[in-house]
């Protein structure tokens, strides 16, 4: 029972990763019918605007600390960063420390003109181009937007922890009256999991009870038909593709602490949430949600050494598995609507 | 001619002339001048031009014709090196046996690929080949260790004992194709100018020239107009009583043999394998050839593979000092300025002019490099017509095949 519950809190923060970014995706593929490959870039990008916040914060100045001297004798020079100064030594590393959940507020913005960018610049010119087009646009725009971080970032990894507060782990069975030390959570990925639910409802709830929500759903149920009520459908799907964005920044943005940003870590991603997307039905944003939780907690059941002892390798290759079978038994995946991409 | 049209037959020549002639063509400047950097015709990068031109034509007979586009060829590829590999570690280090068996052992798995996939189409079919080719990257570098040694991959060591070959024990074997090793090359040198033949690029080389006159072949055959019946409307296509299936699979299995053939080639070359050939950027690598070149012709995937491997390798090589040298000409700010300008695009940026130039085309010239060919033909033709209209008529017979 505590291996089951274990594996599950286990597959859930891998599970929130690609829910946000096939909701997404799907949201992208259900307002705008583009299959948009530079997605997993957008989630990368989320990641680096914590990375870039952190440096931000981070900025120094020299001061010279005449109470200390370097090994040559002379007075120490010590970086101060700049909000040190402004708000004291210790609120100054308070601030420096949540760099991580900081940068949602961060994010936010610069996605938001990420993705209106995006759809406005490119993505708007291939809507009438066949769904090949836009894949391979959008996967030349993935590899300019993963090269230019690098060019920016370098190679290696960057580490961004999360505040210390929330680093470590806590015995998550004793909380529910199992024996203590059998299950033992890191904090930070209960964090991502609550956070991921979190967005995931407010993007619902947007789309259910605003009336942009409202006109949005009108226009991915008929597109033609709100144009002629005089509704200018083509301005609030661009706000969809921009939230869209949003939604995988966030989630780039707080799995830093999880795993060191690095630039290829989009590409990783995007084709599991591609995966994902498939499984769950294309165009369909419950099932993108869905299907996301369960291929996270198939996978990590499939790590277990039990289940690897039995069939070697499963664990490598589950998702891609599931999805075979679900694309040849379901092809409109688990809540898909019958008739979008059928065939 | 070889049963083709005068057209296509001036297209093989050319071709021909074109690979077999490579080590002077991409040889052009002078050894220890500055533009030396930009000479592509040392033996190591001509194989790769010549063996990612068989892999994309391949692939384009499956894109270019029937529009299904996989993104996981890279499988076959990797498929066919694994089963050359151990054609040359078991039996022979001849190359012949070690590429047929890539070939036949890629044919096999795309059969299988192919019947499972190409029950669905559009995305669902690029996704389901992306899913099998990640599979087989996963257990290849996973629970197929034994067979695929894993992460190190494979290579001919000392104590593989080939049946047919004799060797000396703790000698390493070497493929060659009846004792000429793929390695021997006879260097040239032609005043400052210096120039490799090498034994392997030339059986690579013939290899691709086969497998284009092939390409031809099927680009006008029937079988050929029906995968492009596919491609324009399925659904017509099967009201009229045609089932389609055997013939996307046929071209599925075809398309597979030749990414078998080139990763054949590949292990005849350097006889290593390891499972990072089918992880999926390599499958994307081979779309961005055919798209680059021009998908649906027939030498656009040539050109396109031969400029991005040209790209990789020249413009990776490219640093800071050579940009410099350059724009030394220029006053010193604005020369560090052009330098600052251009140092995200070189070395190893170079990914990143590939990730543009791709969209560029994408945008601008869907139909890649070769429509970019046409296009500047008609222009000139135009002109022609302006000064001279019986010129242009002799013109309109020239023009350039696909």
């Amino acid at each position: 029972m505590e291996a089951i519950i274990l594996q599950i809190l286990n597959g859930l923060d891998k599970g929130s990763a690609y829910a946000l970014i096939a909701l997404g995706l799907t949201l992208i593929f259900g307002t705008l019918g583009v299959v948009n490959f530079a997605h997993g870039a957008l989630f990368m990008i989320g990641a680096f605007c914590a990375v870039t916040l952190q440096r931000i914060l981070s900025l120094s100045y020299e001061v010279v600390d005449d109470t200390r001297t370097d090994f040559l004798g002379n007075p120490l020079k010590v970086d101060v960063p700049y909000v040190n100064g402004w708000f004291g030594p210790e609120m100054g590393q308070t601030i420096i420390e949540w760099s991580v959940p900081l940068a949602i507020l961060f994010a936010i913005p610069v996605m938001m003109f990420v993705g209106y960018a995006m759809e406005r610049g490119l993505i708007k010119h291939f809507y009438k181009r066949p769904h090949a087009d836009q894949i391979l646009v959008t996967f030349g725009l993935a590899i300019v937007l993963q090269e230019v971080i690098k060019a920016f970032y370098g190679a290696n990894p960057i580490p961004t922890p999360a505040p210390p507060a929330f680093t470590g782990s806590f015995d998550f069975g004793a909380l529910i009256g199992f024996d203590p030390n059998q299950i033992i959570y890191p904090y930070w990925r209960l964090i991502y999991f609550t956070f991921a639910a979190f967005v995931i409802t407010a993007v619902f709830a947007f789309l259910q009870f605003t009336t942009f929500g409202m006109v949005v759903r009108a226009g991915m149920a008929d597109r033609e038909t709100v144009g002629l009520l005089g509704i200018d459908i083509d301005k609030r799907f661009t706000m969809m593709f921009a939230i869209a964005a949003v939604v995988a920044g966030l989630a780039g943005v707080m799995y830093t602490p999880i795993n060191s940003p690095n630039y290829h870590m989009g590409m990783d991603f995007l084709v599991l949430s591609f995966v994902v997307v498939v499984v769950g039905g294309m165009g369909s944003l419950p099932g993108a949600v869905l299907a996301g939780f369960v291929l996270g907690i198939l996978e990590s059941f499939a790590s277990m050494a039990e289940v690897i002892d039995i069939i070697p390798g499963i664990n490598q290759i589950i998702i891609y598995l599931v999805a075979i079978i679900i694309l040849l038994t379901r092809p409109r995946g688990l809540m898909g609507r019958r008739g979008v991409m059928e065939d | 001619m070889f049963g083709l049209s005068t057209k296509d037959t001036t297209l093989l020549l050319f071709v021909a002339a074109l690979t077999l002639l490579a080590p002077f063509l991409l040889n052009p400047f002078p050894e220890n001048s500055a533009m030396a950097q930009f000479n592509a015709g040392y033996p190591d990068l001509m194989q790769r031009f010549v063996i990612f031109g068989t892999f994309a034509i391949g692939f384009n007979i499956l894109f270019g014709l029937t529009g299904y586009l996989s993104f996981g060829h890279a499988a076959f590829l990797g498929v066919g090196s694994y089963g050359a590999i151990w054609m040359m570690k078991l039996l022979t280090l001849n190359v012949i046996p070690a590429i047929i068996m890539g070939v036949i052992f890629a044919g096999l798995f795309a059969l299988l690929v192919g019947y499972i996939s190409l029950r669905r189409s559009g995305i669902y079919f690029s996704i389901l080949t992306l899913a099998f080719a990640q599979m087989s990257y996963a257990l290849a570098y996973s629970v197929l260790t034994p067979i695929t040694g894993g992460e190190t991959g494979l290579q001919l060591k000392a104590t593989d004992t080939p049946l047919l070959s004799n060797l000396a024990p703790g000698e390493i074997g070497r493929a060659n194709l009846f004792g000429v090793d793929m390695r021997s090359s006879y260097e040239l040198v032609i005043g400052d100018w210096l120039f490799t033949f090498n034994a392997g690029y030339y059986i690579a080389a013939v290899c691709m020239l086969i497998g284009f006159y092939i390409s031809i072949r099927i680009f006008r055959s029937p079988f050929g107009m029906m995968l492009r019946a596919v491609k324009s409307n399925q659904q017509r296509m099967n009201y009229t009583g045609l089932n389609s299936k055997p013939y996307t699979l046929a071209a599925f299995v075809i398309s597979g043999m030749y990414a078998g053939l080139a990763g054949g080639l590949m292990v005849a070359m350097d006889t290593q394998v390891g499972p990072e050939r089918m992880f999926w950027t390599a499958s994307g690598e081979v779309v961005l050839m055919a798209i680059l070149g021009g998908v649906g012709t027939l030498i656009g995937p040539v050109l396109g593979a031969g400029m991005i491997k040209y790209m990789e390798n020249i413009l990776s090589k490219i640093n800071d000092a050579i940009l410099h040298q350059w724009f030394a000409f220029m006053p010193d700010g604005i020369e560090n300025l052009l330098v600052a300008i251009f140092h995200p695009f070189i070395g190893k940026g170079w990914h990143l002019t590939l990730g543009m130039l791709f969209m560029l085309i994408v945008i601008f010239l869907p139909g890649g490099l070769v429509e970019g060919g046409q296009r500047i033909g008609r222009i000139f033709r135009r002109r022609d017509r302006k000064a001279d209209s019986v010129e242009s008529d002799a013109a309109k017979q020239r023009k350039p095949a696909e």
